[in-house]
């Protein structure tokens, strides 16, 4: 059982569900930074297979493996894909010293129309300034549906987020949201290592929900990003269905906008 | 002799009028004289498609407005109120 104490509160998965990402800084050791980072520069992180647990893929004594066994990214995992998650995927991503050209932007994987949902960790080993990248995620798009990079077209958006960060660093994204490397203007490689995870549990309240009714939550979903323009009421209904199926409460609301359209009366009155 | 080339700039506007805000933006430059990226920039060049007319682009495209699909109408994807604009530079071929 893990302990209560590294798992997400509500506050946080409000954030997770409003902007699509959650960032840790500094969160991995200097020690295990450093091991991974060598891990990668010899192409030494091994490949699991598709749907294997992950506590199976990386074991002891991989740099990477115990990365993902620190308790607080354990816990992490735990509050939003539960105890046991399975292995997807993983990348080492790679942006050579110099290159000038930025990746395109586009949405990993596929169309994904399911409310339930997966994860994936950006983890930056090394210090990351601007000169270097990092990798550009755009807050809040993870619920467009689009096809991966279908909207290459795109070059910049109002409140586009680089990952400028110090070694250690982790964000933890739904699959969903929109991201780009960013040129490396320096004359070493940028490394950003790359984990995607499937959940095995219906993802309900898997977090420390002691502060699930915090009066702040609904202010932190009604949010806006500047980049939505017209399509802001859209999103909080977007995130509305969310919460509502993270909490298992079909009746959650944010500002009456789901309680307005749901409000089909049937009671007839009698004829004067 | 000078040649002429086009520089396509994409502005999404917040709403489809013209004079609204700029909330995403993109160049491509056929002159080669510029090589846009993503990532390239915080602040737009323009704050509205008007604002960039007046500064010498021309409007090629407006975005069509369709009715949203039965079952999708609370679904986001692309950015909806995109204007294509052009201009163009003479190069010295």
């Amino acid at each position: 059982m893990i302990d209560k104490t590294y798992l997400l509160d509500s506050k946080q998965m409000a954030h997770f569900v409003a902007d699509g990402y959650l960032r840790f800084d500094e969160l991995i050791p200097t020690a295990l930074n450093e091991a991974v980072h060598a891990e990668m520069e010899d192409q030494g992180i091994g490949r699991g297979t598709a749907g294997d647990p992950l506590s199976e893929v990386w074991p002891e004594p991989s740099p990477i493996g115990a990365v993902f066994r620190q308790p607080e990214v354990q816990g992490i995992i735990h509050s939003l894909v539960g105890p046991d998650p399975l292995y997807d995927h993983h990348a080492v991503h790679t942006v050579n010293a110099g290159r000038d050209v930025g990746q395109h932007w586009h949405a990993d994987a596929i169309i994904d129309t399911r409310m339930h949902f997966d994860i994936q960790f950006f983890y930056f080993a090394h210090d990351t300034p601007r000169e270097m990248g990092g990798t550009m995620i755009l807050p809040g798009s993870h619920y467009r549906r689009v096809c991966e990079s279908d909207i290459a077209r795109y070059q910049n958006f109002l409140e586009q987020l680089p990952v400028v960060c110090k070694a250690g660093t982790i964000l933890v994204v739904h699959h969903g949201i929109w991201h780009c490397a960013q040129p490396n203007q320096t004359d070493r490689m940028r490394y950003m290592f790359k984990l995607r995870l499937n959940p095995t549990v219906r993802q309900m309240c898997l977090w420390n929900t002691d502060d699930l009714d915090d009066p702040s939550i609904p202010g932190i979903l009604n949010k806006n990003h500047k980049w939505y323009g017209n399509d802001v009421r859209l999103e909080i209904v977007n995130r509305i269905k969310f919460w509502r199926f993270l909490i298992g409460d079909d009746k959650f609301d944010v500002g009456y906008w789901m309680g307005r359209l749901e409000n089909l009366p049937e009671n007839v009155l009698e004829a004067a | 002799m000078p040649q002429l080339r086009q520089k396509i700039l994409v502005l999404y506007l917040h709403t489809p009028a013209l004079d609204s805000n700029v909330v995403a933006w993109s160049m491509y430059d056929g002159t080669g004289g510029t090589n846009p990226t993503t990532g390239d920039s915080d602040k737009p060049p323009y704050n509205s498609v008007v604002e960039a007319m007046q500064h010498g682009w021309r409007v090629v495209q407006f975005p069509q407005q369709f009715p949203a699909y039965p079952g999708m109408e609370y679904s986001t994807s692309y950015l909806r109120f995109e204007y294509i604009l052009e201009k163009m530079e003479k190069i010295d071929d």
